[in-house]
């Protein structure tokens, strides 16, 4: 699986919802996720990517579409 | 060494449920319960001294300790009616506490914590020191244009813990406090403003900050969340609660909640939630209280039955 479809399965799994097709679609705006879901988004990313999203970073911008989260994950692997 | 002696608690008569609410907002009743837990909050008449004071009483009466043996007062409060003077000074003067020094801790909804540690180390000078909580949230939300996300969530109250060195139902075994004023816009009150809150960066954090707070209390201890009798927390939100105890690995029962019934009373809900909760409990086990709010301000306080 590609990054982006990695990220997909991960919000299809904690929103219980369809991922978006457009990466660049906020998760937020469309419905897809709402507050509560987002920490268990953000958990998810963790174990499926090995990171540790450091509380500095705990900031909703950075995970409001695919895009931005693969975006994310490629700059913490880096 | 400091111990909980008692609670207290004041909670204004007036109950705004959430049919007026949503009725001034153009919102569903149902909206309001699925985001927040929230059924109705209280708005008070009296002030916030008023309100700390009263709260105050029902603690020292709780007690059974005369308001003359009180060695030092702390008053939280986000929502005081002045620049200056705080609460402190005025409400101890209403307990007729003359002369002790009377602290003011102007943090909102973590509040009530921080009074609670900085209690624990100070009982050892003062021996007896009361902590107030005391918040009048309807005056900030009323003082600007309804914003429905803020509104829906706070009512007024004020809650009281005695702390002293000698005597108490549980010893405070140790607390941490944490501060990280880097988020410090994401949920303010500005002067003569509306209260704005990035709701989705205050749930993210505190989902996380929350549970270790907690965690870093317990395992300084050698307990684990499964040791405890019950977990007092900010009354917040009550999803938030919920994901709190999931994230932990407890049942939702064991955190008390009573802010279906009050709302979010900012750093007095903690204290009111314990003093209701110690009135159903006479002799609990382990407890520990926890707080998250702007600053971002937050921590966990762990006490043991003696």
């Amino acid at each position: 699986m590609t990054l982006q479809e990695r990220i997909q399965a991960i919000i299809r799994s904690v929103a219980q919802k369809p991922a978006p097709a457009d990466p660049e679609e906020s998760l937020f705006e469309s419905g897809i996720l709402d507050s509560f879901a987002l920490p268990d988004m953000v958990s998810a990313i963790e174990k499926e990517f090995g990171i540790q999203v450091p509380d500095a970073d705990l900031n909703p911008r950075k995970f409001d579409s695919v895009a931005r989260i693969a975006s994310y994950i490629e700059n913490r692997a880096s | 060494m400091a111990f909980l002696r008692a609670f207290g608690r004041f909670v204004p008569e007036r109950a705004v449920g959430n049919a007026e609410l949503a009725a001034r907002l153009g919102c569903e009743e149902q909206w309001i319960r699925d985001v927040s837990g929230i059924l109705e909050r209280r708005y008070a008449s009296e002030s916030v001294v008023e309100m700390a004071a009263r709260a105050a009483a029902d603690c020292l009466s709780q007690a059974g300790v005369e308001a003359s043996s009180i060695g030092c007062v702390i008053v939280s409060s986000g929502s005081a009616e002045r620049r200056f003077p705080g609460p402190a000074a005025e409400t101890a003067a209403r307990l007729g506490i003359s002369g002790a020094p009377a602290i003011d801790l102007p943090v909102a909804s973590a509040g009530s914590l921080f009074g609670m540690a900085l209690a624990a180390d100070l009982a050892a000078r003062y021996r007896r020191v009361l902590v107030i909580a005391s918040e009048k949230m309807s005056a900030v939300i009323e003082g600007a244009p309804l914003d429905r996300n803020t509104a829906i969530l706070f009512g007024d109250g004020a809650g009281a813990c005695l702390i002293d060195s000698a005597e108490g139902w549980a010893r405070i075994e140790n607390f941490k406090l944490h501060s990280d004023g880097a988020f410090a816009d994401h949920l303010r009150l500005d002067f003569n403003q509306a209260l704005r809150m990035d709701g989705r960066t205050v749930i993210l954090q505190a989902a996380r900050k929350i549970p270790a707070v907690i965690r870093q209390v317990l395992e300084a201890a050698g307990l684990a969340p499964s040791d405890l009798s019950a977990f007092l927390m900010h009354q917040a939100n009550q999803n938030l609660i919920v994901k709190i105890a999931q994230t932990l690995d407890v049942p939702a029962e064991k955190f008390y909640s009573n802010i279906a019934r009050y709302g979010n009373t900012s750093s007095a809900s903690m204290l009111i939630a314990a003093a209701e909760w110690r009135a159903e409990n006479p002799q609990p086990g382990p407890v520990v209280f926890a707080t998250f709010g702007a600053g971002f301000h937050w921590g966990a306080l762990l006490a043991l039955g003696s």
